[in-house]
């Protein structure tokens, strides 16, 4: 089981990172958050089914529509985690290991 | 997707310990620390001083296109011993955290491979737990600006 994990990926991607500030502030109908982005509403769709996967929203119906809203105590959990500092690390990381893999064949003066 | 990266950061404890295995030599992995040109290439950062000894001190300043410096910091080195270790302060400039106590130990793990070991001791397990959440705080703040313009436009 690596579920921390996906919820990672999950907030790695910046739209989904903007869908998730876009209903922090309500809930929204998947029509209604595919309206802020220039992407295809099926491509939303899916960001939107990775965030609910996730737990990180929530499907509320109300009449016809459904609803999206945070589910706070997710978010609370992810915050606690730190995977984020993690990836800032590795990236720092793989930045220099890419670097120095040149020094190992060094160019004739 | 390869995690080579391990943070190991325990409750109730004012430090955390950063782990990462390199495809490089040890040499390689030292001077990546040890040289200027180098650490201004991996860091992204302008080096105005690295003195690489016992008291020396270095200083690191990171300006944006406009001169305006966005990042600055600074501290001493208690001990530098090549390909081994590094034992330095560390404390950034124009931000509300304390200095922080870092000690590197650079291992070989054969020819073509080295280990380094990152321990990083704060001031309080707030300011840790504080750091630790930081970029990903950060990276919600950038969504959000950046949603801000798009509703803004």
């Amino acid at each position: 089981m690596d579920l921390r994990r996906d919820v990672f990926q999950a907030i790695a991607d910046p739209t989904r990172r903007a869908i998730i500030t876009l209903v922090a502030a309500h809930a929204m109908t998947p029509g209604a958050i595919a309206e802020n982005f220039d992407s295809a509403r099926q491509t939303i769709s899916k960001h939107i089914q990775i965030l609910t996967e996730c737990e990180i929203l929530k499907q509320e119906q109300q009449g016809r529509e459904i609803y999206y809203h945070l589910n706070p105590q997710k978010m609370k959990e992810i915050s606690d985690f730190i995977e984020p500092f993690r990836q800032l690390w590795e990236e720092r990381f793989n930045k220099l290991e890419n670097i120095m893999q040149q020094y190992k064949t060094p160019k004739k003066k | 997707m390869t995690r080579k990266t391990k943070i190991h950061a325990e409750e109730d404890r004012h430090d955390l310990l950063i782990t990462r295995e390199f495809d490089l030599p040890l040499e390689l992995l030292f001077r990546a620390y040890a040289e200027k040109e180098i650490v201004e290439q991996w860091m992204g950062t302008h080096v105005v001083a690295q003195d690489n000894r016992k008291f020396g001190n270095w200083h690191y300043q990171t300006s944006d296109g406009d001169g305006n410096i966005v990042f600055e910091a600074h501290g001493t080195f208690h001990d530098f011993v090549p390909n081994e270790k590094i034992i330095r302060t560390f404390e950034m400039i124009n931000a509300p955290f304390d200095v922080q106590l870092e000690f590197l130990e650079f291992t070989s793990l054969g020819e073509e491979r080295s280990k380094l070991n990152m321990q990083i001791v704060y001031r309080t397990i707030e300011l840790r737990n504080q750091m630790l959440k930081l970029p990903f705080e950060y990276g919600l703040n950038m969504a959000h600006d950046k949603l801000e313009k798009l509703l803004t436009t």
